[in-house]
């Protein structure tokens, strides 16, 4: 359960190697140690992750999940509920890929729908019944900028982004008389291993700011939230450009 | 229209059918931590034990008027069964001074009731707005438990719906006294109160003669807490000032006395001396914005709180709002802390460690945390009830609104209380973890084997069960 001053006691970071999941998890650690499945493909670095997880007191699993495999999926998250309630879920895994080779490359497009796009719904379908059934839960869905106007540069993943983005807002409501939360953030560019490479953005944030929003949002129970805030006044301006003027914009 | 006319149709038929139930988010006083059950309203016995014994896997657990802070009444995903509709008196015997009644019926219910015939309830917590089944499950205490114990102290039977389906009638010293006293004070995780034999006080008056005092440090509150002076007192207790940090720490206002005589009385309260004198101003309006309660209304709040009472009276006639529950007279008070909420903590701490006690207020002044709502009162003896909250020494409870920091701080004071020998309260917890619970309730194995006996596969569960693991070692 979720504590009257916002302690989870037990928390699942699907992507479970995600910069921003991890950083989010150590935060809740720091308040109070508590269980922590990490779902993700089996690597080193998961492992690490898992160690250093337990050194904050917290009880850490590790549940093997491949999103690009949707058979799996179920199992994956029946094998992660099954030491009791789950209190916060985070939906966190996702690629971003070589943007040009995006969409001319069929592999590689559907690739990214399948992690991005696909992977999200069924694995949100399957957290729902578990929560329903729970009657309790807060899911954190990480979307993205990118996907509020899609635009030329990397629409592919922002195309991926926005159907994730508004499967999980129609989620919001869908599970509202349930008692289950969803909260949606949409982050501007993230210097973590998705970005290495990437020049930075402006507003760009670490992944500790982002999680320390997440947190802040799921104790306040917000549904919707940017990271950095700022960032809605600067996508509602952006979202009513005209075209001419939006394809012009130099990013 | 006719949509709207089926959308009432539905609503009314659904809530008057025998054993349906309806899904509702249930929170607790304290307006935090809400979850989803199935909630069952009937007043049907037959129908309940049905629920029961075909319980699903997220179980079963009673809900009274939910004045609990936290979450004991609640069952995310489970059933909760509704106690408040069944609510009659089924006897009231004055010449053996005891009522038999339904778990639902409210104290102020029974109190009104009772009072004609010159009957009082014997336990009476800061609101009259608590089931009987609550009282029991919570094994409540009042301004009278140094010298009345707790209310499970006062049940001579009670109607237990254990998890097979069957009702048991337990005593608390008959066949099955155990489980009797893992009933008093276990939450509701023994199975469901239907009904019970409560014992009453006689009583001419329905009125207080209350002695006040006033003091000005925390040396002197707790000297006066300490001396032995309250003995004299059926009812006693203190509001401590824990937001002042200079001279005015720890003074308090002490209010002190008796349920008044006939000839205590002036002759116009004479005339009707066991009319129920509780007048209910008005109820708060769910307007409020966070942050109301902030340091300036605090201090003022604290200010004016020390000065409500008259500094050193003697002998004055009070009605039962003013000597036991000043907070009745609005109704939903809790809403004035805006959706945020606030955090009651109520704490105790054994006999012997006044030290710890003291030295627990300074900390809590000079920690920044505001809580103006404060009571300060020293505990009688303990009963058999293996999870009851009560024992021999002091409790302070304190209603600090949300803000940054108080988890921390609220772990620090677990720290404390845990390191001299107390405990946290279920009715008002609703942030501990399962690692201090175990660690202040010595006794839980013992209660875990008598509840498992009864409820061996764990039919009925709460959220503040699953959150503290009160029934299973491990937390789920």
């Amino acid at each position: 359960m979720i504590d009257a001053v916002g302690n989870p006691q037990s928390l699942l970071l699907l992507g479970g190697t995600s910069d921003i999941a991890l950083a989010t998890a150590e935060r809740y650690a720091r308040q109070r140690p508590l269980r922590i499945v990490l779902a993700a493909r089996p690597s080193e670095r998961l492992e690490a992750a898992a160690e250093r997880l337990r050194s904050t007191g917290s009880t850490v699993t590790t549940v093997s999940f491949d999103a690009r495999d949707p058979g799996t999926h179920g199992e994956a998250i029946e094998k992660a509920f099954a030491d009791g309630d789950i209190d916060i879920s985070i939906v966190a895994f996702g690629m971003l890929g070589d943007q040009e080779k995006l969409w001319t490359d069929v592999e590689a497009a559907r690739e990214l729908a399948e992690i991005n796009y696909v992977a999200p719904v069924t694995v949100g379908v399957l957290l729902a019944e578990k929560l329903r059934k729970q009657g309790h839960g807060h899911i954190v869905a990480l979307s993205s900028v990118a996907g509020e106007r899609v635009r030329r540069s990397n629409f592919v993943y922002g195309s991926s982004k926005a159907g994730l983005d508004g499967f999980y807002t129609g989620l919001t409501e869908a599970l509202r008389p349930s008692g289950v939360k969803v909260t949606v953030v949409r982050p501007g560019h993230v210097t973590s291993k998705m970005t290495e490479g990437l020049s930075e953005a402006p507003l760009a944030q670490t992944p500790e700011q982002v999680a320390q929003i997440i947190v802040e949002s799921v104790r306040k129970g917000k549904e919707l939230v940017w990271a950095p805030a700022q960032f809605r006044y600067v996508m509602s301006v952006l979202r009513h450009l005209p075209r001419v003027i939006f394809r012009r914009l130099p990013f | 229209m006719l949509w709207l006319g089926s959308l009432v149709m539905t609503a009314v038929t659904g809530a008057f059918a025998e054993g349906t139930t309806r899904s509702r988010a249930l929170r607790g006083w304290g307006r935090a931590s809400g979850t989803v059950a199935e909630v069952l309203a009937t007043q049907d016995i037959e129908s309940i034990a049905r629920a029961v014994r075909r319980a699903g896997p997220r179980g079963v657990i009673a809900r009274g008027l939910g004045r609990s802070y936290g979450d004991p009444a609640q069952n995310a995903g489970g059933l909760v069964v509704d106690m408040t509709v069944l609510n009659r008196i089924h006897h009231i015997d004055p010449e053996q001074a005891w009522v038999d009644v339904d778990a639902g019926v409210s104290l102020d219910q029974l109190m009104r009731a009772a009072l004609p015939y010159g009957l009082w309830v014997p336990v009476l917590p800061g609101t009259r707005q608590v089931t009987i089944g609550g009282a029991i499950g919570m094994d409540i205490h009042g301004k009278n438990h140094h010298s009345a114990g707790s209310f499970g102290n006062h049940v001579l039977s009670l109607e237990l719906l254990t998890a097979d389906g069957e009702v048991r009638t337990l005593t608390p010293d008959g066949e099955q006294a155990d489980l009797f006293w893992a009933t008093v004070g276990g939450a509701g995780l023994t199975g469901i109160v239907l009904r019970a034999r409560v014992r009453m006080k006689r009583t001419e008056t329905a009125y207080f003669l209350a002695d006040y005092d006033r003091t000005t440090s925390l040396d002197a509150t707790m000297q006066l807490l300490t001396d032995g002076s309250d003995e004299r007192y059926d009812y006693s207790a203190a509001v401590p000032d824990t937001i002042s940090t200079g001279s005015g720490l720890g003074r308090a206002t002490f209010s002190r006395g008796w349920l008044a005589r006939l000839e205590d009385l002036p002759p116009k309260l004479r005339r009707d001396p066991l009319r129920l004198d509780a007048p209910h101003l008005a109820t708060v309006p769910d307007v409020f914005p966070n942050g109301m309660v902030n340091q300036l209304t605090s201090r003022l709040a604290g200010t004016v709180t020390h000065h409500m009472f008259p500094k050193h009276a003697r002998g004055k006639i009070a009605n039962i709002a003013q000597f036991l529950h000043p907070l009745d007279v609005l109704g939903e008070w809790n809403r004035a802390y805006g959706r945020d909420g606030f955090l009651q903590y109520q704490f105790s701490i054994p006999a012997g460690r006044e030290q710890h006690m003291a030295d627990l207020v300074r900390t809590i002044a000079r920690s920044g945390q505001l809580s103006f709502l404060n009571v300060f009162k020293r505990m009688g003896a303990s009963n058999p009830a293996p999870l009851s909250w009560p024992h021999p020494g002091y409790m302070l409870s304190l209603d600090f609104p949300m803000k940054p920091g108080l988890h921390k701080f609220c772990e620090h004071l677990d720290e404390q209380v845990l390191t001299a020998g107390g405990r946290l309260y279920f009715a008002k917890d609703s942030r501990t973890t399962p690692e201090m619970v175990q660690q202040m309730y010595p006794r839980l194995g013992e209660w875990r084997r008598i509840r498992d006996t009864a409820d061996p596969d764990g039919t009925f569960i709460s959220d503040l069960a699953r959150r503290l693991g009160i029934t299973a070692p491990q937390a789920s």
